[in-house]
């Protein structure tokens, strides 16, 4: 099947949803590929890479959204500025079209769509499971923009990072406050950490703490009864207001204190919630900035204004709504490997053929458009975190059976009476000879349990092979029985002494072969 | 030489037995440790033959010279990844030998002893030949299982209990027959009888213990020796013996356990043997993931990987000694460590096929032991390192051990990898490892499969590492 490329049309978009790295490994897969002429020059990959990966170079965008079977791009499609078409009416059956689609936001392109008989993937709509991370374009790009967020807050910091005495005087690091620790947070925090500076971060959803932590910034917390935010799919829901009050005390004490605020907080389907008031931008330090990565959805801050960077109240806000096109390369790279990840997916023959199965629940989450049948929304995904907690209450039970009841505090000496008893009735027969080998033999047994448990693990080869060694003092028993009279009772004791002499030249010998390897 | 010259050298050879074991204890005193051991059975030779015996010396040095220089030819020419197999013959040595010397000293029936002393001198006779007997057989087995000249998999026949038990009680009928008869001067019919049992016996019980189990039968072996030796000095009156054969026993007793431990499992159930042919509780650990979730790496991306990192573990298992791979892992290591990348290995108790085995092998291609680390060492470690590779491991890096509280080996100790940062994982295939349990770590987000055989991927990596 043929995949075709197409630049994107958007104002300012510069990623490429084809890189030639991923452009060589779908040609493993057995697909023909054609991309637009320079639909990667925005994103440095230039038509020599392309055609030197094997992708057909197409001069005329109509004639790829024909030509092609399966069309991927990164924005969903658009009118033409110049060439005025809307690529949808150029669609017919059997094509394929993988894309962002926003489904719920755009109702009638789906329409369209179904009407032209076309079959579509949304990558926004790829189920937020653990098997499908690898083609989440979802959190590639919320990492990018938690990422690209930190440089840009650098851009308009007026000070350093990092914290540093120098002779010119100290300077001290700068407070960088990240509100939402999904990916894009988490990546923000990574971010200004690795600059130097002293991070914060606050999300409704507790589980997250340990992740937070985990990358040595602070968690703030609430003086709140506990309230779980965590929603289905990974994402908050919305709060009760009175923790939306505490929330918001919070962030008013920190404002005042930290130099930068980076906020991500968005609740799927509806309007971002407005995290930081005009009261609390003013109390900020002039020079602090805040980055607002929910912009798009209206802003955590109601000063942000999307797409611009403004300075209000001495604080810049910028409101920058497509971060990844602004780190083009790499977004561009992170989108196609997912894309190659789910054409994988879709093509298990490894022929070039894709097959859209409807029972794979990753590939049923992303198709939005069913060969001409709206499939949009897909029933509710397994939450995977379920059958954990499961597995959990299921070993504790474990557990708790598995705990003996505390024994009787004199149980202990059941066994020594029996011992001692047994030792008595030995004793009042055994002759004393025999006594005496016997003390010899338990107290060596002490020993050799004493000296044994200082044996380093790495030792117990060569632990074996010497004990393996004078094992073989059983020679004496036959030393002492070769000057025997009786024939028979010397070959044994000779075939004896031959067998313990391998033993001890071949244990010994081995031990110091093996203890001369072991080196610092 | 008296009587008690003889005996004062035996407590010098005891002391200076009891000083090897102490020497293993530390890396840097090992080697002093083996040179005490010789020095050990060098006085108790010499002192033995100078002091007690006064004929057959040719017979003697005929055996010695001839055992002695195959022993030499043997160490000298084994290779480390066959070690266990060479451990495992040399203690069906220690059998064998006291199989004869106890017949030897059946038949010299000294008349000086009667009664209960009788009793107790055919008693251990008895018993030092039946342990003797059963630690060859059984150590043969072993030697055969390891060399997979016979196969590795659990042989169990239908009731198998209920024939070993019948073996237990037949030998034990023949001791008191034995007893009855050696009063009236001979005794050798039950004494060949329960050698047959015993020899029988020892083979049954390591047939049917399979090939993940083998460092608990390897070190049992050790132990089995030890308390034929230690028979064997009840039976002359020998002290140096019994001393040397209770160090010995204990020895072989703890490897053992820690071994179990090390896998989580009852030593009685080593021995009653079977484990890796049940499925029970597969399934529930199977549906954790499938096919779909596996992320397949190459050996340049691996490369890459590694270059990057500040910090690499490696967790090499018995897959790696079966490659050969251990000298060009030490490659890589040492391309790594030039780069001043921590690099440094982790290893489970368990992991080869004896105890101590990964260590001996990694020495053996001078990987410094102080870049070597036991799992309890090294497992709170995890969080801060970058890469971890697992070279032909399995089960011990198996995260059902902790989270599938059916799975077989619920309660394992494993090493875990999965809380750093990125696993690449060494395999053949996606077969399950002995215990024939599926492993959830293959699944894991960050974790990497590496497909080939053990050696030419890390040949590939050494290839692309610049």
């Amino acid at each position: 099947m043929r995949i075709g490329v197409p630049r994107e049309i958007e104002e300012g978009e510069k990623r490429v949803a084809l890189t030639p790295e991923v452009a060589t490994q779908l040609k493993k897969l057995g697909f023909s590929l054609a991309i637009e002429s320079n639909a990667g020059k925005a994103a440095n990959f230039s038509d020599a890479l392309y055609r030197e990966a094997g992708v057909e170079i197409v001069d005329d965008p109509k004639e790829l959204w024909t030509s092609s079977d399966i069309i991927v791009k990164v924005r969903p499609p658009k009118q033409h500025p110049e060439l005025g078409f809307y690529g949808i009416e150029l669609l017919g059956k059997g094509q394929t079209l993988i894309s962002f689609l926003y489904p719920a936001q755009n109702p009638e392109m789906l329409k369209e769509l179904a009407a032209r008989g076309v079959t579509a993937l949304s990558m926004d709509s790829v189920p937020r499971i653990s098997r499908a991370q690898k083609m989440d374009a979802l959190s590639s790009m919320a990492n990018i923009a938690g990422y690209r967020a930190v440089i840009e807050a650098a851009q308009y910091f007026g000070r350093f990072f990092t914290g540093q005495i120098t002779a010119a005087g100290k300077i001290p690091p700068a407070k960088v406050l990240v509100i939402g620790a999904g990916v894009a947070g988490l990546a923000a925090i990574g971010a200004a950490k690795s600059m130097g500076a002293i991070v914060r971060a606050f999300d409704t959803r507790p589980e997250v703490k340990e992740q937070v932590e985990s990358m040595d910034a602070e968690f703030l917390m609430l003086n709140f009864e506990d309230e779980d935010g965590s929603g289905e799919g990974g994402y908050a829901k919305t709060m009760s207001p009175e923790f939306i009050k505490a929330e918001m005390d919070l962030f008013a004490s920190q404002a005042a204190e930290v130099d930068i605020i980076i906020t991500t907080a968005l609740i799927p389907g509806k309007p971002a919630p407005e995290l930081i008031t005009e009261r609390m931008v003013a109390n900020m330090k002039p020079g602090s900035v805040i980055v607002d990565l929910a912009a798009e959805a209206g802003g955590n801050c109601k000063l942000t204004e999307a797409n611009k960077v403004v300075v209000k109240h001495g604080v810049t806000l910028v409101g920058y709504t497509n971060l990844p096109s602004r780190l083009a390369a790499q977004a561009s790279q992170l989108y196609a490997t997912n894309l190659r990840h789910l054409l994988t997916d879709l093509c298990p023959g490894k022929d070039g053929e894709i097959v859209v199965n409807m029972d794979d629940e990753v590939i049923r989450g992303a198709t939005v458009v069913k060969s001409g049948e709206i499939t949009w929304p897909p029933p509710a995904p397994r939450i995977s975190l379920a059958p954990k907690e499961d597995v959990g209450i299921k070993a504790k039970a474990a557990m708790e059976a598995a705990a003996v009841k505390p024994a009787h505090p004199l149980a202990f000496l059941i066994p020594l009476l029996l011992c001692g008893l047994g030792l008595y009735g030995l004793g009042s027969v055994a002759p004393p000879a025999f006594i005496g080998h016997l003390t010899v033999f338990v107290l060596s047994c002490f020993i050799g349990y004493m000296v044994i448990w200082g044996v380093s693990h790495s030792l117990h080869t060569p632990l074996m092979s010497v004990t393996n060694a004078i094992s073989s003092i059983i020679v004496i028993g036959a030393l002492i029985q070769i000057s025997s009279s009786n024939p028979l009772v010397v070959a044994l004791a000779t075939l004896a002494v031959f067998i313990t002499s391998i033993n001890i030249v071949g244990g010994f010998a081995v031990t110091q072969r093996m203890l001369r390897m072991f080196s610092k | 030489m008296s009587p008690g010259v003889i005996t004062a050298a035996y407590i010098g050879a005891s002391a200076l037995f009891i000083l090897a074991l102490n020497g293993l204890s530390h890396q840097e005193s090992a080697r002093r440790g083996n040179l005490y051991g010789m020095l050990g059975m060098g006085l108790a030779l010499l002192v033995t033959i100078v002091g007690l015996v006064n004929d057959n010396q040719f017979f003697l040095i005929l055996g010695m010279l001839s055992g002695g220089a195959i022993g030499w030819i043997l160490a000298k020419r084994v290779e480390m990844t066959h070690m266990p197999e060479l451990v495992a013959i040399l203690h069906s040595m220690v059998g064998l030998a006291a199989v004869f010397v106890g017949y030897a000293n059946a038949l010299e029936h000294s008349s000086a002893i009667s009664g209960v002393e009788k009793t107790i001198h055919d008693v251990e006779t008895y018993l030092g030949i039946l342990i003797g007997a059963v630690t060859f057989s059984g150590s043969v087995a072993a030697y055969l299982k390891l060399s997979a000249k016979i196969s590795g998999k659990p042989l169990q026949l239908p009731g198998r209990h209920l024939f070993n038990l019948a073996l237990l009680v037949a030998s034990i009928l023949l001791a008191v027959l034995y007893v009855e008869q050696s009063a009236a001067g001979g005794g050798l019919v039950p004494l060949v009888l329960m050698t047959i049992i015993a020899l029988v016996f020892g083979v049954h019980m390591v047939v049917a213990i399979g090939g993940a189990d083998m460092p608990v039968v390897v070190s049992m072996l050790n132990s089995y020796s030890g308390w034929a030796a230690a028979a064997m000095g009840f039976m002359l009156g020998n002290d140096l013996l019994i001393v040397v054969g209770a160090l010995v026993g204990s020895s072989g007793a703890i490897l053992s356990y820690i071994m179990c431990k090390a896998m989580n499992r009852k030593f009685i159930n080593v021995i009653l043997g079977g484990f890796g042919n049940k499925p029970k509780g597969t399934g529930e650990a199977a549906a954790q993931g499938d096919v779909g979730d596996i992320k397949p790496i190459e050996a340049e991306e691996t490369a890459h990987l590694l270059e990057t990192a500040k910090d690499v573990m490696i967790l090499p298992g018995y897959g790696m000694a079966v490659a050969q791979a251990q000298h060009t892992v030490y490659e890589i290591t040492k391309k790594l460590r030039a780069k001043g990348i921590n690099v440094r290995f982790g290893i489970h108790p368990v992991a080869g096929r004896m105890p101590g085995h990964m260590n001996v092998l990694l020495a053996e291609a001078k990987v410094p032991y102080d870049i070597v680390f036991e799992m309890d060492e090294i497992n709170a470690d995890f969080p801060k390192v970058d890469v971890s590779i697992v070279i032909g491991a399995n089960d011990i890096v198996n995260p059902a051990a902790q989270e599938v509280p059916d799975s077989p080996i619920a309660g394992m100790p494993v090493l875990e990898p999965w809380n750093g940062g990125t696993t690449i994982v060494l395999k053949r295939g996606m077969s399950t490892g002995y215990a024939g349990v599926d492993n959830p770590l293959f699944y894991k987000d960050n974790t990497r499969m590496l497909f080939g055989d053990a050696k030419d991927s890390v040949d590939a990596v050494l290839k692309f590492l610049s």
